[in-house]
């Protein structure tokens, strides 16, 4: 199911050494900036056609920031987001309108990002008529038709977002991201917030959807078993950069970075019997205000040797499309 | 195997409804369990299925007006809880049973210091000796690992990560020595790294004081590895009780079955996985039959007509389903 996936030769998004600061100030009438919490830190990455990306990570490492500056929601410090070869942040008039149909988003919480006093083909015509000019009839169309994608009856339309359950309203999310026939979709811990029984469901359909449509994601989660089942190539992130990043099943099989191993160790499998090969991290992530020198993960890390709090380390392949960040390597 | 360790807790038979204006809610709707010393069982199921309402109803914090425990026994050491008065609860609560909440920050208070809370929690279990109270809270924090306990004795919980909290509520909830100890998805709200920091510490507390421990989750994974039994619930009643192993070798209900395959792997093949379509039926609403029938493989005309008994199916295991065939219980 992996390999079915059209390889083109330049890829859809190629992101450069992107990097993302937010000012810290202090004081209410004369602010002083005090220092800058990197979110992104320097990272680059790339997404093919009708590929998935994972990008995984906790709380605070950046994933979300990222996928932000993907959508344009936030400007970059540096670096750039490139689209086709152009720079997103860069675009203009019918260029930049353009965009915003090649790339559309769904967020974590269907109760929190839909419209309570819009009926469901409102919620989705309005992705239409802020981006195409439609007619009347191509627009109701355009809702059937992907009301149907997504497995909505056509009753669905005239309903409210309050009458549907958290697994029917993250189908109405991505029916509203489909209408305007996107390139790319930012999935922003699209199943987290859902129930088990319902997740396989959205998963099945995310993967569908990306067959049917030649669709590429960016998925941005921290289940690991999620990212596992639907993204072709992982990247995970530690307090802004990216230390490790490869093909998923390689990933999974191999992890290298001492962040992605204890990570691994830290999903617990659904299985009594599973080895317990226990890495239990000492201490919590920093503070992105004031990283740790060097290797950010070092003060963490059980294998951190002398140079990790002095130097650095750059992303190094190990083996075709594998790349640690890690001085062990 | 010698003699089983005490039964510390029995529920049976409860039954809490909330009566809200849609109509009644059956969030408990006949439920039986027992937990002995020292053990760890797990209470897992859907959102809404009556998971945490269990919860709730066993130290009768049920939400106010709307929830009421309408039928059954909830059995600390033989006592009854269900028919105690607001006042006998108040000497339950934290002194033998406790409750740990999915989200640190609601459960603590923002305006006192995290001293001052757990200060609160041990005047209530040690009225006398408040001199030896301040060395209390500091040794309750240091036990549950909380780096600097005399600096933390200060702190307001804004000034700490959720999972430094969430071991403060830990701490609250153990203070008082309870022999049972109710944890409601107490990880959720944490990364994945200080999950596994958090449940270790859990294990370590319930080796050193044989807690018995109810633990109220969703993650399959958590249940794996803190679990000695499992109940799985669905739509307001138990459908399967047995011990985490068996039944995640041989599940017996369709709908434990169905859930444990619907989990995504981390190892082995990634072929599509099966899912459990449509969703589970409306607490208000439920219907006469077996509550999963809508959604079972093996449905059949007896399934909703009639609410399958629970029957054994192996040792400490057993099963709500019409497919088991009654026969005597093995060895």
């Amino acid at each position: 199911m992996l390999e079915d996936r059209a390889i083109a030769t330049e890829p859809l998004i190629r992101v450069e050494n992107l990097a993302k600061h937010f000012p810290v100030t202090r004081g209410v009438l004369i602010a002083r900036t005090t220092g800058h919490v990197k979110a992104v830190d320097g990272i680059s990455f790339t997404i093919g056609r009708q590929e998935t990306l994972g990008l995984v990570g906790e709380s605070g490492c950046g994933k979300t920031t990222t996928s932000r500056l993907l959508l344009r929601l936030e400007q970059p410090t540096a670096g750039r987001v490139l689209l086709d070869g152009q720079d997103v942040h860069a675009l203009r008039g019918a260029d930049l309108s353009r965009y915003h149909t090649r790339v559309q988003a769904v967020f974590q919480d269907p109760w929190s990002s839909l419209n309570p006093r819009l009926r469901v083909r409102e919620t989705i015509a309005e992705a239409l008529v802020v981006n195409r000019r439609v007619t009347r009839t191509g627009k109701l169309e355009r809702v059937e038709e992907v009301l149907h994608q997504v497995g909505l009856p056509l009753s669905a339309a005239a309903r409210y977002p309050h009458e549907f359950s958290g697994g029917q309203r993250q189908r109405i999310a991505l029916a509203s991201a489909l209408a305007a026939k996107p390139e790319l979709i930012v999935l922003d811990e699209p199943v987290s917030a859902l129930d088990v029984s319902i997740r396989a469901q959205i998963m099945n359909l995310l993967k569908d959807l990306q067959a049917r449509h030649q669709l590429s994601f960016l998925l941005v989660a921290h289940n690991l078993a999620t990212v596992r089942y639907i993204a072709h190539r992982t990247a995970v992130m530690y307090l802004g950069r990216i230390v490790e990043h490869a093909d998923t099943e390689s990933l999974y099989r191999r992890p290298l970075h001492p962040y992605t191993k204890a990570l691994f160790a830290a999903a617990l499998p659904a299985d009594p019997d599973a080895p317990r090969d226990d890495m239990i991290l000492s201490g919590e992530v920093p503070s992105p205000i004031d990283p740790p020198s060097g290797c950010h993960f070092h003060p963490r890390c059980p294998f951190a040797m002398e140079q990790c709090s002095r130097v650095d380390p750059a992303l190094k392949a190990m083996t075709p499309g594998h790349a640690v960040a890690c001085h062990l390597y | 195997m010698g003699t089983d360790p005490a039964v510390v807790l029995e529920v049976r038979g409860l039954r809490a409804y909330l009566y809200t204006r849609w109509g009644v809610v059956r969030a408990v709707d006949g439920v039986s369990f027992a937990l002995r010393e020292g053990e760890t069982l797990g209470l897992v199921g859907e959102s809404g299925c009556g998971k945490t309402m269990t919860g709730l109803s066993i130290v009768r914090l049920l939400p106010e007006p709307a929830g009421r425990i309408v039928e059954g026994q909830v059995l600390l050491e033989g006592e009854d809880l269900v028919t105690k008065s607001e006042a006998e609860m108040r000497r339950v609560r934290g002194r033998r049973v406790s409750m740990i909440l999915q989200d640190p920050q609601t459960s603590l208070n923002p305006v006192f210091t995290i001293g001052d809370q757990i200060l609160e929690a041990l005047r209530l279990h040690h009225p006398d000796g408040e001199s030896s109270l301040a060395a209390r809270a500091e040794e309750a924090l240091r036990r549950v690992k909380v780096a600097a306990p005399e600096q933390r004795m200060r702190a307001y919980p804004h000034q700490m990560s959720g999972g430094m909290k969430q071991r403060v509520v830990g701490a609250i909830a153990v203070a008082g020595e309870p022999l049972v100890l109710i944890a409601d998805e107490p990880t959720t709200a944490l990364d994945v790294t200080i999950q596994l920091q958090y449940l270790a510490l859990l294990k370590e507390i319930q080796a050193r004081t044989r807690l018995a421990m109810l633990f109220i989750t969703h993650d399959f994974g958590i249940v794996a590895r803190m679990c000695d039994r499992v109940a799985v619930m669905y739509a307001g009643r138990i459908v399967e009780t047995g011990p985490t192993r068996a039944l995640f070798r041989a599940p017996r209900h369709p709908y434990t079955e169905a859930l444990m395959a619907s989990v995504p792997r981390m190892e082995g093949s990634v072929a599509r996985l099966p899912s459990i379509e449509g969703q589970p039926p409306p607490l208000h609403d439920l219907p006469t039959g077996c509550r999963f029938a809508d959604r079972c493989a093996y449905v059949d005309d007896r399934c909703r007509r009639e609410y399958p008994p629970t029957m054994p199916v192996g040792p400490a295991h057993e099963a709500a389903c019409w497919r088991i065939e009654p026969s005597p219980p093995s060895r």
